[in-house]
Order: structure tokens, then sequence, then C-alpha cells
């Protein structure tokens, strides 16, 4: 059905939707590291729909009190509102996120910026203390770790020693 | 699930969301008076995942108790004898190193617990352990190092945090007491076993202050009444603070 602007919403064909929602939250930037989309960052978990075409969407937190999340919650809604798909959105807290669920052009997006991407964890949920981090700036991997704890709850400061330049290291989480 | 377990996992989970949530207060105090910035960070980072946990366990509690009470009904409408957090959490800061010995017998009873409940029977619960598992270990390994490096440090750190560790210890043995009321959760294999809890607990302990040079208190007269809802008088003092907008401005919204 056209709207009352007589713009047409996508079709409530079941894959079409699913595609459109998938669309529009790639457009949901990450409101503390605004480079990386919420699909980018790995928590849209799930994006399904049903024979009517509406839709449900699975969304799951960073960190237990990331301050973002409920804003990110709020975002997603409104894109998919703006893209005219009826749309459910939940929050799911298993199984966790991990850092490993952030995508490759992800990572690019955040080595763009200075900001180290975590390191791919397998099993491990830490970096570990002797992992060796090159600095995003001089490439040089004589650096050290300033503070486990930096802007956000997802990241650490590191510096560099050869440059002298502080930036933050994504946690592997 | 029963009446009667389904009160008991009430209990049992109203207990962990108010020492998350009563410790995490603790730190948010102190935001801005943290002895270098990056612990001021730290600590407020450390204050924000322990609010988050507490919102998922009180929200899970409130479902438990099924008389509609919320997270925020729980963490504002309640006064001092209705909250069940351990005794440890609710002891004012003092000196950095105070807050530090604190951080950490609590985060190795937290990371031993939450370790073993990824592992329980009930779903809700064990999804909640999984997420708060993976930030409770950065945690420890933040304030036992701390610990070591206070610890293993000056003459005048470590009587610090000796004195810290003395003050405090009689507060550790209701974290891992056996309590009748949880034996029908044990058994169901919704929590862990106390006993074998304790044991974990003592020997993450212990293995860090002897890295820290510091002597294991004895155990002797061990403060109890945390899980009784008897409170120290500091407890009363955090609620006023906390709980202060949500009452002066009921149903407020921002």
């Amino acid at each position: 059905m056209p709207d009352a602007a007589g713009c047409w919403g996508p079709e409530p064909g079941a894959d079409a939707v699913v595609k459109a929602a998938w669309d529009a939250l790639a457009g949901v930037m990450d409101p503390e590291i605004p480079v990386l989309s919420i699909v980018d960052l790995g928590i849209v978990r799930a994006v399904s729909a049903d024979a009517d075409g509406r839709l449900s969407v699975a969304l799951t937190p960073t960190y237990s009190g990331c301050p973002a999340t409920n804003v990110i919650v709020l975002e997603a809604e409104t894109a998919l509102a703006r893209a005219r798909l009826d749309a459910r959105v939940s929050v799911v807290i298993a199984p966790p996120w991990t850092t490993d669920w952030i995508s490759d052009a992800g990572r690019e997006k955040l080595a763009e910026v200075g900001i180290v991407p975590p390191p791919q964890s397998g099993k491990r949920a830490l970096t570990a203390p002797d992992e060796v981090i090159a600095c995003p700036r001089c490439g040089s991997t004589d650096t050290r770790q300033i503070s486990r704890f930096g802007s956000t709850a997802c990241k650490a400061l590191h510096a560099c020693n050869a440059c002298l330049e502080p930036f933050d290291v994504f946690k592997c989480h | 699930m029963s009446t009667d377990l389904k009160e008991a996992l009430f209990g049992y989970t109203l207990r962990l969301g108010d020492t998350s949530l009563v410790l995490g207060h603790r730190l948010s105090e102190w935001c801005g008076h943290a002895p270098e910035l990056e612990e001021d960070i730290a600590l407020t980072n450390v204050a924000l995942d322990l609010v988050g946990h507490a919102r998922m366990l009180l929200t899970y509690a409130g479902e438990l108790e099924g008389k509609g009470r919320d997270e925020d009904r729980l963490a504002y409408r309640r006064d001092v004898f209705d909250y069940r957090n351990h005794l440890l959490v609710e002891q004012p800061n003092r000196d950095f190193g105070h807050t530090i010995v604190r951080q950490f017998l609590h985060d190795a009873w937290a990371v031993e617990l939450y370790g073993r409940l990824c592992a329980s029977t009930d779903e809700t619960l064990a999804g909640i352990a999984a997420k708060a598992v993976k930030e409770v270990r950065y945690h420890v390994r933040h304030s036992g190092d701390w610990l070591v490096r206070l610890g293993d440090g000056t003459e005048i750190s470590h009587a610090k945090v000796a004195d810290a560790l003395g003050r405090l210890w009689p507060y550790t043995g209701e974290m891992v007491e056996r309590d009748e009321s949880e034996q029908a959760l044990v058994a169901a294999g919704i929590v862990p076993d106390p006993a074998e809890l304790k044991a974990a607990w003592t020997a993450r302990v212990e293995a860090v202050l002897n890295d820290a040079t510091l002597d294991r208190p004895a155990d002797g007269w061990m403060q109890k009444g945390g899980r009784r809802g008897e409170h120290s008088e500091h407890l009363g003092y955090l609620l006023a603070e906390m709980q202060f907008l949500p009452r002066a401005y009921p149903d407020a919204n921002w």
C-alpha cells in the first residue's frame, strides 16, 4: 500500500523485507564509535519476517552496562520505521556478544580511524598481556598499555613508545 | 518450576542483583576522585558493568517474583531491610587501596560464581552469567594486578592494603556461606554448590595475596546478615543518595 505521501514500502515478501531491514540497520551508526554501523559491530543478531511481512529484529548489547544500548535500540527502531518496515526490536543477551562478530569491513573501518581492531580471540576472552599491538600511526610494535579501561567500555588505552602517540585498542571480548 | 523453587531462585537472584548494584554505586562514588585519570575511568567502567549486571538480575528477579516489580521498582523502592546484598560491598570507600581490596575480594567471588552459573539448568540465569563472566574476568585482573602492585609496593602502600584486608576480611564469610534456602537450587543444578565455590574463591584469593606479599587473615568471627536484610549503617546512606530522585519525583521519566 502506498502511504499518505504516495510512497511504497517494500513488498511484503519475507526475503525482500528482511533484506530491506538489514539495509536500514546498516545505516545505524554506533553512537560512541560512529564509523561503525551496528551491523559492522555484529550486534544485530537476527532479522526474521512472518507471513505478513512483520519483522522481528534481535539486538545484543556489547557490554552489560554499555550506556549506548538504549540509544541503539531507539535508533534501530527509527531507521526501520523510516524504511516503512513494520518491525519489533528486542534485546537478547544469549549467546553473549563477542568482538569476533565485528565484520571484516568493520575491522578495516576501525583501523582507518586509528583504533586498533580487537585481536581475533578464538577462545580467549581477553587480550593477553604479551599481545603485540602495533601503533596505528607509525606501525611500530614498541607500544605499551596505559590503561585497561579507555574512553568507552569496549576500548583500552595504549601509547606508542616510538612516536609517542596515545591510541585506542578495541578490547578482545 | 515449583513455587518453592521459584521463591528460592527469586531470593538468590535478588542477592546477586543487589550486590552488583550496591558495589556499582560505591564505585561510581569514585568518579572525579580517583588518584589518576586512568583509574577514575577504570573504576567507573567497572561500575557501569556492575550496574548492567544488576539490571539484568533485578529484571529477572522481578519476573520470578511475579508481582509486577521491574528493575527500577526493585532498585529504587526498597529500603535497607529489603536489600540482600553482601555486607562487603556496602562498606564505604576509604583510600584507593581499600577500594582495591574490597573489589578484589568481590571480583574473585564473582568470577568463580558466574563461571559456574554458565552451566546452570536455568536458561535465563545461565545467559546472564555468560554475559557477566566475560566482564568480571577483566575486573578481577584489574583489581588483582593492583593488589599485587600495592601489596608488593612501598612500605606505605603495603601497610594500607594490609590494613584494609584486615578490616574487610570479616565480611567475606557470608559470600560463600552454606545457606539452607539454597539447597534445593543446588540439587536442581540451578546454582553451584557453596562448598565448591568457597574452595575456588579461597584458592584464587590466596594465590594473589601470596603474590602481593600479604598474609591471609585468619578466619575468625565473621560478620553476617546481608542475606537476611541485616545491614551495617552505611547502606542506608548509600540508598538515600541513590534513591533520592525516584523517591522525590515518583515515576519521573528522562
